[in-house]
């Protein structure tokens, strides 16, 4: 039963503290913010308790040249999504599509996260595979992945 | 009604209670004793009100108003008791203004539809205020858009309390034709000034609906003072089961209202074509209803009676003033709302420097305590507050000043991992 609060090691609260590929909200309202340069942006939030991000790809080549986040989340939300933003970047579309789970979640030490803590580790991921898939339609019109994509986001917790 | 205690406002008499809750003995996580800080959200059930619901099944259990036979009677007889039960404890005449429904939720759903759809039109302007619960606001937005009609809100000051001169400068408009709001919110726990906004709408002739979700299980409520046109609880949030509540609606408006739900038990006579409604209440009562839990909001309504709602009240200003005191002295922590305690509840959200909510519930979790984090069903306020989320610890009978102790103690285990 013990040890829900392990979670909180010093990797988990460090990146919480500073997380990387990160704007702040403020920052992002600025006009240099990376937001306005971005190829597709995708927002999403967790409805019932509040996490809520946006996440920026410029993406160039069928790369992921660059990728930031912006929003409001807790230390998990946010350690997660920073480390999914450095898995992600330099990596091909492709790559990208393919990255699970327990590619963040082992990462971090969360393999055992409670059900429903969950959904704070993986609202990034579904955030990125969403950006992924408008990205697709709106750009690679013959990808026959868009739908199976967005099925995946769909299921994914 | 043996079993129940002869209590004073003080905090031991208080604390005697706590025997008739068996869930408070629970052990959780690491062995550590339950610290319940969540009534805003639900409240626990003393044993006075399992058991009635026990015995319900037990003893008396049978469809209501319909077969002749004994059991038939005993359980419509049990079933319409906790209506007078209500009647008594919110101060009204009429038995037939009580409609038993799901809880406040639906009874404010109930309003939209029953009474919003014949009476709202567009053009018109339904009033709420900026600290509602969703349950509040989304029904209202649903009819006014379906309605072309507007929803305007009553803003809050920085102290946590309604602006008043908002609700002036709606109702001088003359399209006002209905104003919405809470006893008592359900995040800061603000008061509100009920009978000053009664009194204005009265004068425009506008009707008026309060949630009275969080205040009637705290405080002494007199609807006849009070002076509304509707008014809706929850039992759960007393003591009672969960998917019972109350929906109190004046005859005069009851009479202008269509049904809800069609079915049985509303109905006077059924043809193929056409169809003559029950009277009031059983006109909104569709459908075999939530009989064993009434009976069991029923017991709850009994408990608290003996208690007496003013000494519950004065037991939560303790409390509440303690906990106040106590998390001021905690670095980095922030209490929203008012500090006067005349005008707030048992309902205290905070948070503690730039910790996020979440982590603060889950690492004080792992010392037993559960309170609430999140955005409580009030986003529209968390919008005004300017943040994602609150911390919230909420009181009732139960609760001790050590539980207190125990909440700030877990405090600097949460600032110890955060390094604050």
């Amino acid at each position: 039963m013990s040890g829900n609060a392990d979670i909180y090691h010093e990797m988990i609260v460090d990146y919480s503290r500073n997380p990387v590929n990160y704007e702040t909200p403020d920052q992002r309202k600025l006009d240099d913010s990376f937001f306005n340069s971005t190829d597709v942006t995708f927002h999403d939030s967790n409805p019932l308790c509040g996490d809520s991000i946006d996440i920026g790809m410029k993406i160039d080549d069928d790369k992921v040249t660059d990728i930031k986040f912006t929003g409001r989340g807790c230390a998990i939300c946010m350690a997660c999504t920073s480390v999914l933003t450095e898995i992600a970047k330099g990596k091909t579309l492709d790559e990208v599509r393919k990255i699970d789970k327990t590619d963040v979640l082992s990462e971090l030490g969360l393999e055992h996260l409670q059900a429903v803590r969950i959904k704070c580790a993986l609202l990034s991921l579904k955030v990125v595979k969403s950006a992924l898939y408008t990205y697709m339609g709106e750009h690679l019109p013959d990808s026959q992945d868009v739908d199976n994509l967005k099925d995946e986001v769909a299921n994914l917790y | 009604m043996d079993g129940y205690l002869k209590l004073q406002s003080t905090d031991s008499s208080f604390e005697n209670l706590r025997k008739d809750f068996p869930i408070l003995s629970r052990i959780v996580r690491d062995n550590k004793k339950l610290v319940y800080l969540d009534n805003a959200s639900t409240t626990q059930k003393p044993n006075q009100v399992i058991d009635s619901i026990t015995d319900y099944y037990q003893n008396h259990n049978a469809n209501i108003h319909r077969a002749v036979y004994a059991l038939a009677e005993e359980a419509t007889e049990a079933y319409e008791a906790t209506r007078d039960k209500i009647a008594n404890f919110i101060n009204i005449q009429n038995r037939q203004e009580i409609i038993f429904v799901r809880g406040t939720t639906e009874a404010i759903n109930l309003v939209a539809y029953a009474w919003g759809r014949p009476h709202i039109k567009e053009g018109d302007i339904i009033v709420t205020t900026e600290y509602e619960h969703h349950s509040n606001i989304v029904p209202w937005q649903l009819l006014t858009q379906e309605k072309k009609a507007k929803l305007e809100y009553i803003g809050m000051d920085d102290n946590g309390e309604l602006i008043l001169d908002d609700l002036d400068k709606f109702l001088a408009t003359g399209k006002v034709k209905l104003v919405t709001f809470s006893l008592m919110s359900n995040v800061l726990g603000t008061i509100t000034d009920a009978e000053k906004i009664v009194e204005k709408c009265k004068a425009a002739g506008v009707p008026t609906l309060i949630d009275g979700a969080q205040a009637v299980p705290h405080m002494e409520v007199d609807l006849e003072k009070l002076g509304c046109d509707f008014f809706a609880f929850s039992g759960h949030k007393m003591l009672g089961p969960t998917g019972i509540g109350v929906l109190w609606v004046r005859k005069s408006v009851l009479e202008t209202m269509s049904p809800f739900h069609g079915g049985g038990d509303m109905i006077r006579e059924v043809h193929k074509y056409e169809t003559t409604w029950n009277d009031l209440p059983y006109k909104f009562e569709a459908g075999t209803p939530n009989i064993a839990d009434v009976v069991g909001f029923g017991a709850a309504i009994d408990y608290l009676t003996k208690i007496g709602m003013d000494n519950i009240r004065e037991h939560e200003i303790e409390l509440t003033t303690y906990a106040i005191e106590q998390l001021s002295k905690v670095k980095g922590l922030h209490i929203y709302g008012t500090k006067d305690i005349s005008k707030r509840g048992g309902v205290i959200s905070f948070n503690f420097a730039d910790v996020h909510p979440h982590d603060v519930a889950q690492i004080i979790d792992e010392e037993g305590i559960a309170v609430r984090s999140g955005h409580h069903c009030a986003q529209v306020l968390m919008e005004r507050l300017d943040v994602a989320a609150t911390s919230r610890a909420s009181f009732y009978i139960y609760n001790t000043k050590e539980e207190i102790d125990v909440l700030i103690n877990s405090l600097n285990k949460v600032a110890k991992v955060f390094k604050l």
